[in-house]
């Protein structure tokens, strides 16, 4: 069993300890705009922000993460606003097959508050999701988009 | 997949009847007609295709899936353009292959594959959209008492010209179903197009972004258990025994069940207990024979299949190339080979499938509604009429879902547990390990020059797997796999951009147990490395300028050569490169369109590839959406040079060794070259963009590397050669 705060609202979930919260998110929570991909943090389609730092929700246990604040993607318009990020990824039509892009927006959206212009090498160094479409184009366009809006 | 389906329509009929507000009847007019079939909400058809409601908006069904290439947008344009009508009032929807098959095939073909999403429906998706306008002028004009001539419609407003009356589609839509449908309608030319050919924005984006965005893996349904699977290792080996007791009192396990007679599955109330028992459930397998194939028995076999003595398929032939090699002045020979490659969609393998005695139905991402309605059926064991599937978004297709391995595994464990929905979900290691993988191949390529270094005899010899031998045998012809020659063929939509004066292209089918699939590419990918490398090769070989030496060989192939000719001119071929930057060019046609691709690189110490710029030009013939089109031709490069560069699916002990990204990785944004897309469609016919390109991206960087280092790289991926991204 494990405390849960996600989006703002505390959550008792039904899971052993060790369960990755991936998995409590999903099937537990019922929030599915958090993906699976990998399962070994390889890939970023299951990135959340915990404590506002991106991590990948497939390598975290329940238990390593109570209390903390967690942001899933379904989180991340405020208010019902929606994050200057979502916004650059709807003007550039960035999504292919779309599913990857929670995860590559909440890493984006993570980038953006510690470093708020963040050059291509900033880029570089800080997206490694994997997008198989290969929609990195877009990506790179919608973050410098989101960084002046 | 063609398996014959009948159906009792007339229980069709009546159930549709009673979930709308009317008649439907005439279900196997496709264009409409006097009867008027009805939506599930009660609103008129004007036909299959287009429906609009009473507050105009226009719901546009869409019969081929999409997996991020844009053709829901795109084809949804096609319609629009010729309907007429207010494209911000365009919503979309799938029909189900159930309905489908009930109505006749009333939306024709699901398969969504072969870059044909578009090109082989585009005709008559727009005389759908053409003659619902053409109905609803009718409809409008009847009510005015004036001739329709007299009428015109522009978004969705009719105006009776003469009077100023207007009204729109949704006021008449009722009255308009009712209407005959023209017998014929003419289709506008592209030069009018104003919603297609436009780079609108893609239908499906914000949902893909807030995360609402519903995929096979996430529908949800009351009651569901999920299910996690382990099929035999070992391509074609057995399930022998599962030991259910050690695995009894884990949490949330309600079932474990084989699956076929190779795979077992644990059903749990989460996938994650699923999951985490069947890891601890011991199993045997009986793995056969096939434990012993290895990738390197594997090579030894195709290796032998260069061997001229060995029988071979002959795919394109003119002159006596043999001979002209063997009297030559000069000959060059090259054996290149491409691996196993595993598509790896974002989204592993998953489907959901309720099964009772009376109903058996699906939810899943499928690249074909129908394939996978006729593997529901077949597993099932229930008639059409009982069956059904409902399309989800797909998390990347690439060709992995045209295959219904994963539908028949969830039908078959949903049918061990009757009235209760069952998820059933891959792991990524699944997914790796039971893929249906690009075919393996070599080639032996031998050209032979006259004493003037022209160019007298090609033989393209490839040894290795045939998709079709194992997918759709139907297909072979006298056991030839017409498809191994994709992008060398004679003529066709995949024809050889070369006229040579002698030419053999020919292949020795080795079929390995792995099995193969439709990889995005498919065919074009290594006949076009293979292709392109070696024309630099021959090009070296006589002193000769890559793109000159290709041109002497093109002046019979106007629209390859169209192609080509543009990547040089935009990317600068001829001037200089700037300082350290090397440039590599390749050309294929492929899904009837002509693609060609220049690549700028850099390289350090002679193994770390800087690729700086891509230019990659297109000619499909007509463009629908320039933007997508660009973004198919931009994501080409990601996954054909992450195939170049990190693929390879190698086979130990009869399994493939690779297990997830870590050891199967992609190219990732800080790899990702600058791509500038340069379209030049020049009409007259449809080809297909999602796939083509692919073949040019390996060859053009390849090229370029040779041009930086002199080393040609003839054996993939390039991690093999401890060749990296810089």
């Amino acid at each position: 069993m494990a405390n849960l705060k996600i989006n703002g609202k505390t959550i008792n979930v039904e899971v052993e300890d060790d369960t990755p919260l991936l998995w409590a998110i999903r099937e537990n929570v019922g929030l599915t705009g958090t993906k699976y991909g990998c399962g070994i943090a390889q890939c970023g389609a299951c990135t959340v922000h915990i404590d506002g730092v991106a991590m990948r929700s497939c390598g975290v246990t329940v238990s390593e993460v109570a209390g903390k604040d967690i942001t899933t993607i379904e989180g991340l318009a405020a208010g019902g606003v929606m994050h200057k990020v979502q916004l650059a990824w709807i003007a550039s039509d960035v999504p292919q097959c779309g599913y990857c892009q929670s995860g590559m927006i909440m890493a984006v959206a993570a980038l953006l508050k510690d470093n708020p212009k963040p050059t291509d090498d900033d880029i570089n160094d800080a997206i490694t999701n994997i997008c198989r479409c290969g929609t990195f184009q877009q990506v790179r366009e919608a973050i410098h988009a989101a960084a002046n809006a | 997949m063609n398996q014959h389906v009948t159906l009792n329509r007339r229980a069709f009929v009546i159930g549709t009847a009673a979930a709308g507000a009317g008649l439907a009847l005439g279900l196997d007019l496709p264009f409409g007609g006097p009867s008027v079939v009805r939506a599930a909400d009660g609103t008129p058809e004007l036909n299959a295709w287009v429906v609009i409601r009473p507050d105009d908006t226009v719901v546009i069904r869409i019969a081929r899936s999409e997996m991020g290439q844009g053709t829901l947008t795109g084809l949804a344009q096609l319609v629009a353009e010729e309907l007429e009508c207010d494209w911000s009032k365009v919503t979309t929807e799938y029909p189900t292959p159930g309905q489908s098959v009930a109505r006749k095939r009333a939306w024709g073909d699901f398969s969504t594959g072969g870059s044909r999403g578009i090109r082989t429906s585009q005709d008559y998706v727009r005389k759908g959209g053409a003659t619902a306008r053409v109905m609803l002028i009718q409809a409008a004009a009847n009510e005015w008492k004036v001739p329709a001539t007299e009428c015109k419609v522009s978004n969705g407003v009719i105006t009776h010209t003469p009077s100023g009356k207007t009204t729109t589609y949704g006021k008449v839509a009722e009255a308009a179903a009712r209407l005959e449908p023209p017998a014929d309608v003419k289709l506008k030319d592209p030069k009018d197009w104003t919603i297609a050919g436009k780079g609108l924005k893609r239908l499906d984006t914000v949902d893909k972004t807030t995360g609402k965005m519903i995929y096979g893996i996430d529908i949800k349904l009351p009651g569901m258990l999920n299910a996690a699977i382990k099929d035999c290792p070992v391509f074609g080996g057995k399930l022998k025994s599962f030991d259910e007791a050690k695995i009894a009192g884990m949490k949330g396990v309600k079932k474990v069940v084989p699956v076929g007679d190779s795979a077992v599955a644990v059903v749990a109330d989460t996938w994650w207990h699923a999951k985490t028992a069947l890891d601890a459930l011991p199993i045997v397998w009986d793995e056969g024979d096939n434990a012993k194939v290895s990738s390197e028995t594997i090579a030894k076999w195709l290796a032998e299949g260069l061997d001229n003595a060995q029988p071979a398929y002959v795919g394109n032939q003119n002159g006596d190339a043999k001979a002209a090699i063997a009297s030559a002045a000069k000959k060059v020979e090259a054996v290149y080979s491409y691996p196993y490659q595993n598509h790896a969609t974002m989204e592993p393998m998953n489907a959901t499938a309720l099964y009772t005695p009376d109903k058996c139905e699906v939810w899943c991402g499928t690249q074909n509604g129908e394939a996978a309605f006729a593997a529901a059926l077949e597993a099932s064991g229930l008639p059409a009429e009982k069956v059904d599937v409902h399309k989800l978004m797909l998390g990347g297709g690439f060709g992995r879902r045209g295959m219904t391995d994963y539908v028949r595994q969830a039908v078959a464990i949903a049918k061990q547990m009757p009235g209760t929905p069952i998820k059933l979900l891959w792991s990524r290691e699944e997914d790796m390990q039971h893929g249906k993988y690009h075919p393996i191949t070599q080639c032996k390529l031998t050209g032979a020059f006259d004493a003037d270094n022209n160019l007298v005899a090609l033989h393209y010899r490839l040894s290795g797997q045939s998709i079709l031998f194992s997918l759709r045998p139907e297909a072979l012809q006298n056991g030839m796999d017409p498809a191994a020659f994709q992008g060398v063929a004679q003529s066709g939509e995949a024809a050889i951009g070369y006229s040579v004066p002698n030419l053999l292209v020919e292949h020795s089918m080795r079929n390995p147990h792995v099995p193969p699939g439709f990889w995005r590419g498919v065919n074009v990918n290594h006949n076009a490395i293979y292709m392109e490398c070696f024309m630099d090769e021959l090009a070296q070989a006589v002193g000769q300028d890559p793109l000159e030496f290709r041109r002497k060989l093109m002046g019979k192939h106007p629209k390859h050569l169209a192609v080509l000719n543009a990547v040089a001119e935009k990317i600068g071929w001829g001037t200089p490169a700037p300082q350290g930057v090397y440039r590599g060019i390749a050309q294929v046609m492929g899904y009837g369109s002509y693609v060609a691709g220049a690549a700028e690189i850099s390289v350090t110490d002679g193994s770390k590839i800087k690729v700086h710029r891509i230019v990659a030009s297109t000619d499909p013939g007509y463009v629908v959406n320039p933007a997508q089109v660009e973004r198919q031709i931009a994501g080409s490069f990601v996954y054909g040079l992450s195939a170049l560069f990190y693929g390879g699916c190698t086979v130990k002990d009869g399994r493939i060794e690779q297990t997830n990204f870590d050891t199967y990785n992609s190219m990732r944004i800080n790899e990702m070259p600058k791509v500038e897309a340069v379209m030049v469609p020049s009409g007259g016919f449809w080809g297909g963009v999602g796939e083509p390109t692919i073949g040019v991206a390996a060859p053009a960087v390849l090229n370029a590397y040779f041009a930086a280092t002199g080393k040609r790289i003839r054996s993939f991926p390039l991690r093999n050669q401890n060749i990296s991204f810089a």
